[in-house]
This record gives structure tokens, C-alpha cells and sequence, in this order.
């Protein structure tokens, strides 16, 4: 469903309002229909953004062939645990969450720790658009043209020093906000961290933006990681820090269970979860329809020749 | 009234079905019918160990009337939920799913569950209760373990995330369920409705 031409951005090819309008007909017959308490039970639909755009170029060396998920399954199927545990709760809860002001501070073993306003991060480096797979460590997959650049930029841009080995993400934590945060789940705010050079991978992306517009605050507003080759966890959504270390960082998950969600969390179908094998995975929206068969999970999610290198030498069996 | 709640035990079916023709199953059917499905077989478990404790505090013996279908409909819902595991998730390779069974306790608890299901619907009947006299009464007595490896299914399920909240709710529910049949309470709920 792709042509090269880097100018053609990826709204003007999913059309995310065609087949809304078909089924608001359809739904609003069914509620006159039951006419009954039990109309919402039977209609699940989340509210909608009110989404700005995010001027990006494609770049084609991101590129897939496999096919979009709906800009309506991107944006209502999400892990977000600061609004909610289940997966619709994200869509439903996040409009509580203050995007601007927000200010993004990077410390730690830097040349130049500094705070910076999400304006000028949105100018510090040229807006690309990427298609990434992202893999939920569920067992679930979605395709996803991402707004934002390398993290790299943001790094060289603070000069990590000689000494830094790991990069930590914090997420904000703010009970008036993010309603999630009653729920003891997650020893709050939500900590991710990367190895240095997969921070400075360039598929590392610093993301502001999905199909062309701003992060959709159930996405991780205004500003959040994508690490396409790791599972989705490790993506950290709305960051207000970001610190330089030179000891491994203790992750959110790592902590409650670090049986099930390893530090590096590549992307392996050879390592099972304890609860279910990774061998497959359940592509969302799968155009093959919804008893569509699971596809195979590739090692690295696909992105094997790009980052393969840098676990040269490790048994990623034992570092999962 | 029977069949008020024949009707009404279906619609958590026909709801799924409503939401797949309205295309609103979510961004992943497969999990939402799975986890629906799954939840229902579980209420509808609660509601049928519910039917004796109604009986002994109501003392009416109406309850009972119900409770052969209620448990049906928690083995069909059951029935649902496992196909569809067996089939979208296993692809019907019995190898495959032995192997998870034996692998992961938490399917190992709702494989247990299902299995144990099966022989209590065969004898759901007017004739093999006759059939059986005694023995039923005893065989069906399995639904208390078939309680606990449900629950233990759907907690160790919940657990790795540590989101317990809802899962709790159940167990509390059918801990009270199973504490009506201690031979000390069961009499004094029966006492309670003789005054």
C-alpha cells in the first residue's frame, strides 16, 4: 500500500474517518434498537482527539512492507498503566494530561545537563516520519508511522561523557493527571533505560508525533521513545527526564518481575515468556480478518542487521 | 422465569456477536472475545454456587431449579473459551497444546477447570442423576475444586502485572461461596430463615 514518493505522507493513504461514519449509522440504529441500559455495554467506542498536526518527511529508509494499523487501533489499544489498566483506558482517561508547558531535563554523566522546553526539542533536529513494527511483549503487533529523530541527536547534543554506560527514562508521575496512579502496580514514576548504544542506535527514535500529528496523549504525549527491536515496554511514554549513568538502571518491570521483563527485552522468539512462547504474535487489525492465524515473531523484531552487533558475544538466552 | 434466564444468560453472547458485526470488538478480538468469555464462564460458576446458599437462606427450594442450567451456561461459556485458545492460539496442534499445559501453571489451572467441567455437564441430566443417586451428589461435589483451579487460572494469569484488583473480587466472592458449605455455617444460614 506504499509507493516510494517520500512526499506522500501517510494521512493522506489511511483515511481513519471512511469507515467511522459507516458504523456511528449503524450504531445509533442499534441504540434506538435496544433503547436500554445496555446500549453502552454493547458499544465500546472511545472518544476522539483533537489532534494536531506535525509536519515530518518520510524517511524512506524506514520503510516497511507490511501494512498500517488503523490510526483508530494505534490510538485505542494501549499499555499506559498511568491512566489504567486495561487497554482502552489510556483513550478514555488521558485527556487529563497537561502537555504544555512540559520540559524534558537530561542529567547525569553529561558534558551539558540541561532542561529543555518541548518547543525546542521539537526544533532540535528535523522532523522524520519512520514505519516501525512495534512488538508488545503480550504477544501482540501493530505497524506505525512515527513523527520525531534519533535519539542520538538529543544525546550528542549533551555530550554524554566517557563514563556513561546507560541512559534511564523517567515518565511523569502525577497523581492529579494520571488517574493509574492509585493502582500500586508500579512503583511510580514509570523508569525505563536502554544500554548507551542502543540510545544512540539510530533506530532509537525521540518521537513526538504518529500519522502526521501530535502524539495522541494516550501514545505518550508529548514525548516518548520508540526502540523498534525491543518489546514495547521498553518505549517509555510522556518523559520527563532523561539521565546518563554508568549502572545498569532498574526498570519499572524489572522490579516486579524480573523473571518475565529482562533489562534488554530484545525482541526473541527463541525466549518464552513464563506465560506464553514469543514464537508468534497477533498483528492488530491483521487485514486477513479477526480469526486471522498469528505470524511468525522475528528475532529482533526484524531489525536483526541493524542491531545485531551490539549483542555480538552475548547469550541473549540468559540476557533476555 | 426459567426461560427469562436462558434468554438472559445469552446475552453476554449476543453481545460479542453484536460487537463483531459492528466491527467494536477492539484492536484485538481474538483477546477480548478469549477474555470475555472466559469471565463469563467464571460469573456464571459463582452464580450457580450461589443457587444452595440462596436455597438454605430463602429456604425455598426454587433456587435449585436453576442451578443445573447456570452451570451449563458456565460450561459453555467455557467451552467457547477454550475453543478459541485451542484454535487461534494452538492452531488444534494437541502437541503444542499439551506442552503448554504442562509448561504454564496458569494454563495448566484453566485446562484442569475445563477437563473438569466436562463430566459434571454429561451428568448435568434428570436420568443420570437418578442413574447415579448417591454417586452425584459426590461426583458434582467437584465443582468446589473446579472453583479453585479457576481462580488459581485467572490469578496466576493477572499476577505477572501484579493486576489483582478484579481477580480478588472473584476469589472473595467464591471463598464465601465455598464457606457456605462448612457444615457450621450451612446450619447457621438454615437457622437464620427458620425464625
Amino acid at each position: 500500500m506504499f509507493t516510494n514518493d517520500p512526499k506522500r505522507l501517510s494521512q493522506e493513504i489511511t483515511p481513519k474517518t471512511v469507515f467511522e461514519n459507516r458504523r456511528e449509522l449503524i450504531k445509533s440504529a442499534a441504540a434506538g434498537a435496544f433503547g436500554c441500559a445496555l446500549a453502552p455495554w454493547f458499544s465500546r467506542e472511545a472518544m476522539a482527539a483533537n489532534p494536531q498536526k506535525l509536519a515530518a518527511t518520510l524517511n524512506p529508509a524506514f520503510m516497511t512492507k507490511d501494512e498500517l494499523t488503523s490510526y483508530k487501533y494505534v490510538t485505542t489499544y494501549n499499555n499506559f498503566y498511568e491512566f489504567g489498566t486495561d487497554k482502552s483506558d489510556p483513550a478514555a482517561y488521558a485527556h487529563t494530561l497537561q502537555t504544555r508547558p512540559w520540559t524534558v531535563s537530561i542529567e547525569g554523566l553529561v558534558k551539558k545537563p540541561v532542561t529543555l522546553d518541548i518547543d525546542a526539542l521539537l526544533k532540535l533536529a528535523p522532523m522524520e516520519e519512520r514505519i516501525y513494527r512495534m512488538r508488545c511483549v503480550e504477544g501482540w503487533s501493530m505497524v506505525i508511522p512515527w513523527d520525531g529523530y534519533s535519539l542520538s541527536k538529543l544525546l550528542n547534543y549533551v555530550q554524554p561523557l566517557g563514563s556513561a554506560k546507560y541512559v534511564e527514562f523517567i515518565s511523569l508521575a502525577d497523581k492529579k493527571q494520571m488517574p493509574g496512579l492509585g493502582d500500586n502496580i508500579i512503583d511510580w514514576p514509570y523508569r525505563e533505560g536502554l544500554r548507551l548504544d542502543g540510545a544512540m542506535n539510530p533506530l532509537t527514535l525521540l518521537t513526538f508525533g504518529l500519522y502526521g500529528e501530535m502524539l495522541p496523549k494516550q501514545n505518550g504525549a508529548p514525548v516518548r521513545i520508540v526502540v523498534p527491536w525491543k518489546y514495547g515496554f521498553k518505549s517509555a511514554k510522556s518523559i520527563v527526564k532523561i539521565r546518563l549513568t554508568e549502572e545498569m538502571p532498574k526498570t519499572s518491570w524489572g522490579r516486579i518481575a524480573p523473571r518475565e521483563y529482562g533489562f534488554y527485552s530484545n525482541v526473541n522468539p527463541l525466549v518464552d515468556h513464563p506465560r506464553w512462547s514469543q514464537a508468534t504474535e497477533r498483528r492488530i487489525g491483521d487485514s486477513k480478518g479477526i480469526f486471522a492465524p498469528k505470524i511468525k515473531t522475528e528475532m529482533f523484531n526484524g531489525y536483526g542487521d541493524q542491531v545485531v552487533s551490539m549483542y555480538a558475544g552475548m547469550d541473549l538466552k540468559k540476557l533476555y | 422465569m426459567k426461560i427469562i434466564i436462558f434468554f438472559l444468560a445469552l446475552l453476554p453472547l449476543d453481545r460479542l456477536i453484536w460487537l463483531g458485526l459492528t466491527d467494536d470488538l477492539s484492536a484485538n478480538p481474538i483477546e477480548f472475545i478469549t477474555r470475555s468469555t472466559g469471565t463469563w464462564a467464571l460469573v456464571f460458576l459463582c452464580l450457580t454456587l450461589a443457587m444452595t446458599p440462596l436455597r438454605l437462606i430463602g429456604n425455598s427450594v426454587a433456587w435449585i431449579r436453576y442451578r443445573r442450567m447456570l452451570g451449563l451456561f458456565s460450561f459453555f461459556y467455557a467451552c467457547i473459551h477454550f475453543g478459541i485458545w485451542l484454535w487461534l492460539d494452538q492452531d488444534f496442534d494437541l502437541g503444542a497444546m499439551f506442552k503448554d499445559v504442562v509448561k504454564r501453571p496458569f494454563i495448566t489451572m484453566g485446562f484442569i477447570s475445563f477437563v473438569l467441567l466436562i463430566p459434571l455437564a454429561l451428568t448435568s441430566t434428570h436420568w443420570a442423576q437418578k442413574k447415579l443417586g448417591r454417586r452425584w451428589a459426590q461426583l458434582h461435589r467437584i465443582i468446589y475444586l473446579i472453583a479453585c483451579t479457576a481462580i488459581l487460572h485467572y490469578w496466576w494469569h493477572k499476577a505477572g502485572k501484579n493486576d489483582l484488583d478484579t481477580v480478588s473480587i472473584y476469589a472473595v466472592i467464591l471463598t464465601l461461596l465455598l464457606c457456605c458449605r462448612i457444615p457450621y455455617i450451612r446450619k447457621i444460614l438454615s437457622k437464620r430463615s427458620n425464625t
